[in-house]
């Protein structure tokens, strides 16, 4: 486990981005960026991170970031890849997709499905603040069930999309969880990640402060109690073999869990619950944790 | 500049498709990476660069990827990462790459498509018009068409060297017709690789991520305005795209160039490289056309001059940018033209023929100009067709009917029940 000492002290996001305050994403890539160092290549669709690299002219990060239609985020980091390799310097820098719940889950699924399956060496991350932000708060397939958003007003009626199983199913070398709100496990993942050869794939839960309606002083407390209450477990699966989280162990013990109503009543978007949705979210919980039992290694 | 075609008995000479003329222009121009999608009639290219890159003839990489829309995608990164790229497509095949064709242009990357042209559905049909082609007219590429598999391919071999030079890079599209060239064998000749390595050196990219030394953030968000900072002064998106028109407008003198270069060294020419005429010195009257249909129009005018009709030809070979300049001084002095279309603006009239109009705006004496619909979803356009049209065509131009409604040539309404039905809705 990497400590604080461990983390780079070099930053490569230059201060002064536009993402908000209290942002979990801005957080998220900036820990990234430190595992990743500067023989790094990012590629990025649509999304509240375009908006966090600024305007034309001025690059706000140390290294290259190639901008792409909103759908075409793992293809565009093929295309990178595949020039590389021609050169025969694929070896020599980590090529990163970098892409928000809505890019990934939904219009961009396909291309990191063919990208997966083709087994394209690259790391692909979700920072996944579960919404369309950059537009304005519009559900995504990622959108957690109750949810309030500008095009789900009564909340919404499904579940989240189980997107890291998805990934699983490919069958790719390296699938991890993780959360804004603790970034040395984002660091060791995204430094573990990029030591793999084929496509990794990390999905990384990011608080929203406007999105999700809280003050931006709460992010990390709230990024904690979605690992706190069960319902974000953090877990590798490395060829195959699962592994929770350090800071996801002890949740595998039910009474360590605290109730989900703490996680839901922290955010405005949550105003309209109700107690049957409440009641199909502990059921929702129980669910992922007897299947976590059954497959964890690390038990 | 008009350079004969060399009559060469010689070994370079093959008997080839269209679709494999266009690869083997592929594997000489020694593209680095090919990321492709099948679609008929356009698969046998990609399959012919897999078969090429799996025997080490081209050392590229080929993505195979899972849609059209991720190959234009895999093609635009590659480009930006500093390699040559290609890839080939029809129809909705270029109708799904659409997104990333304007983000192509803005972001000047000398990409080469080709395009063996199919109508687009609904209905279905996978036979050949120019409607894919023209669909994409105001995307900011080079579009180019071809008439035969060596134009395919020595059109090729120039695309790139006209996208890659540093006063164009704008990507580049080459059209032949679906199946009428894709799937026809005829005898062609591959170059030296000598010679070609010559004519075309290596891509030197104005962008290169692979080059991480140079730290660059490529087509974040533009504003409306000029940015400026101390760190230095930002254009906006109005200027970018400024850049991009100008480039245009201006890459006509190196296309001309570039095709003038190429006829010296190789002993092919094709027309002026805009255009190519055919028995026009003392026509009465010029078809306009494009690809197959100027294709049988050449033979078309045979047949006419048999009967004593002084027509002539002229085949559009570079659409976009169009070369207006060029047409208003070639047709200064003539009296009739008569446009056939393969395609329609619909809506309105054949695209090829309301833009000679536009064109040709404001010519003093501007000569009498009517367009025709013709072979839509692979319909064959026959001599007749275009006897036919000429002779309308004369008749109009005799009364002077100046008229914007579309005319379809071919059509077989009379063995429909839907025309009797018409017919007795009109009593
Ligand atoms: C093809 C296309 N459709 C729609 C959009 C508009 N759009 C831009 S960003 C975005 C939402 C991004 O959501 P997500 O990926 O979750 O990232 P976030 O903004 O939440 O960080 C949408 C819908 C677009 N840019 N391109
Ligand atoms: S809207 Fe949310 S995700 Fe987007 S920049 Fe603001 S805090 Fe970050
Ligand atoms: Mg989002």
């Amino acid at each position: 486990m990497v400590n604080v000492m461990d983390l780079v002290e070099e930053e490569f996001i230059y201060p002064g981005t536009r993402a908000c305050a209290g942002c979990a994403m801005a957080l998220i890539y900036r820990i990234a960026l430190k595992a990743l160092g500067p023989k790094t290549i990012i590629t990025v669709p649509a999304s509240c991170l375009t908006v966090l690299h600024g305007m034309q002219g001025f690059c706000t990060t140390k290294v290259s970031v190639l901008h792409t239609p909103f759908m075409t985020t793992a293809a565009s980091a093929s295309g990178i890849v595949a020039s590389l390799e021609e050169k025969g310097l694929a070896d020599e820098i980590s090529v990163v997709a970098f892409a928000g719940d809505g890019g990934t889950t939904d219009i961009g699924i396909q291309s990191l499905s063919g990208a997966a399956e083709r087994g394209t060496n690259f790391i692909y991350a979700c920072y996944d603040n579960e919404a369309y932000m950059n537009t304005g708060v519009q559900r995504s397939g990622s959108t957690p069930l109750g949810a309030f958003s500008t095009t789900t007003p009564g909340g919404k009626k499904s579940h989240k999309k189980n997107m890291p199983k998805i990934l699983e199913a490919h069958g790719i070398p390296y699938v991890a969880t993780a959360n804004g709100s603790y970034p040395l496990d984002i660091y060791e993942k995204f430094q573990k990640a990029r030591k793999i050869k084929g496509t990794k794939y990390l999905h990384i839960l990011s608080p929203c402060p406007p999105g999700w309606g809280f003050p931006p002083k709460d992010t990390i407390k709230i990024g904690r109690l979605a690992v706190q209450t069960g319902f974000w477990p953090m877990y590798e699966v490395i060829n195959g073999k699962y592994f929770l989280s350090k800071d996801s162990q002890k949740y595998l013990d039910p009474s360590k869990r605290k109730p989900i109503e703490d996680y839901l009543k922290t955010q405005k978007r949550f105003d309209k619950i109700t107690r049957e949705e409440i009641k199909n979210y502990k059921q929702y919980i129980d669910d992922q944790w007897t299947e976590i039992r059954k497959r964890v290694e690390n038990y | 500049m008009n350079v004969p075609m060399k009559t060469v008995k010689n070994k370079r000479i093959k008997i080839i498709t269209g679709n494999h003329a266009a690869a083997h222009a592929f594997r000489q121009a020694k593209v680095g990476v090919v990321a492709a999608y099948p679609i008929t009639p356009q698969s046998p290219v990609v399959e012919k660069i897999s078969e090429f890159v799996e025997k080490g003839k081209l050392n590229a990489k080929f993505v195979m990827v899972e849609s059209e829309h991720s190959a234009a995608a895999v093609c635009c990164a590659a480009s930006a990462t500093g390699s040559r790229v290609g890839t080939a497509t029809s129809s909705h095949g270029l109708e799904l790459m659409y997104e990333l064709l304007p983000w192509a242009a803005g972001n000047r990357l000398p990409i080469v498509i080709n395009l063996a042209t199919r109508a687009l559905g609904a209905p279905w049909s996978v036979w050949t018009d120019h409607q894919d082609f023209i669909t994409i007219r105001d995307v900011g590429w080079i579009q180019m068409f071809c008439e035969d598999n060596q134009e395919i391919y020595d059109t090729n071999i120039q695309a790139f060297k006209i996208a890659e030079d540093p006063r164009v890079f704008i990507p580049a599209i080459v059209a032949y017709d679906g199946y009428i060239l894709s799937h026809t064998l005829m005898p062609m000749k591959l170059e030296n690789q000598k010679d070609i390595d010559e004519f075309l050196p290596p891509l030197k990219h104005h962008i290169n991520l692979s080059d991480i030394s140079q730290v660059k953030g490529i087509d974040p968000v533009t504003t409306p305005h000029v940015i400026k900072r101390a760190e230095g002064t930002a254009p906006g998106y109005y200027e970018y795209r400024y850049a991009l028109q100008k480039a245009l407008e201006n890459s006509i003198e190196i296309i001309i160039n570039v095709h003038d270069e190429y006829a010296e060294k190789f002993g092919r020419a094709y027309g002026n490289g805009l255009f190519k005429t055919f028995k026009t010195k003392d026509a009465d009257m010029i078809i306009f056309a494009m690809g197959s249909v100027a294709s049988q129009a050449r033979v078309a005018i045979k047949k006419l001059r048999e009967k004593g009709l002084k027509i002539g030809l002229l085949s559009l070979k570079l659409f976009r940018p169009f070369p207006a300049k060029y047409l208003r001084e070639y047709f200064k002095d003539f009296k009739n033209i008569i446009v056939f279309d393969r395609d329609i603006g619909y809506g309105f009239e054949g695209v090829l023929s309301y833009e000679l109009k536009a064109a040709l705006y404001g010519l003093k004496n501007s000569p009498f100009i009517k367009g025709f619909i013709v072979g839509l979803g692979g319909r064959d356009v026959t001599n007749e067709h275009i006897i036919n049209g000429v002779y309308k065509g004369l008749e109009a131009s005799k009364k002077g009917e100046i008229t914007h409604d579309t005319e379809f040539l071919g059509l077989k309404l009379e063995e429909l029940d839907f025309l009797k039905q018409e017919d007795n809705k009109n009593g």
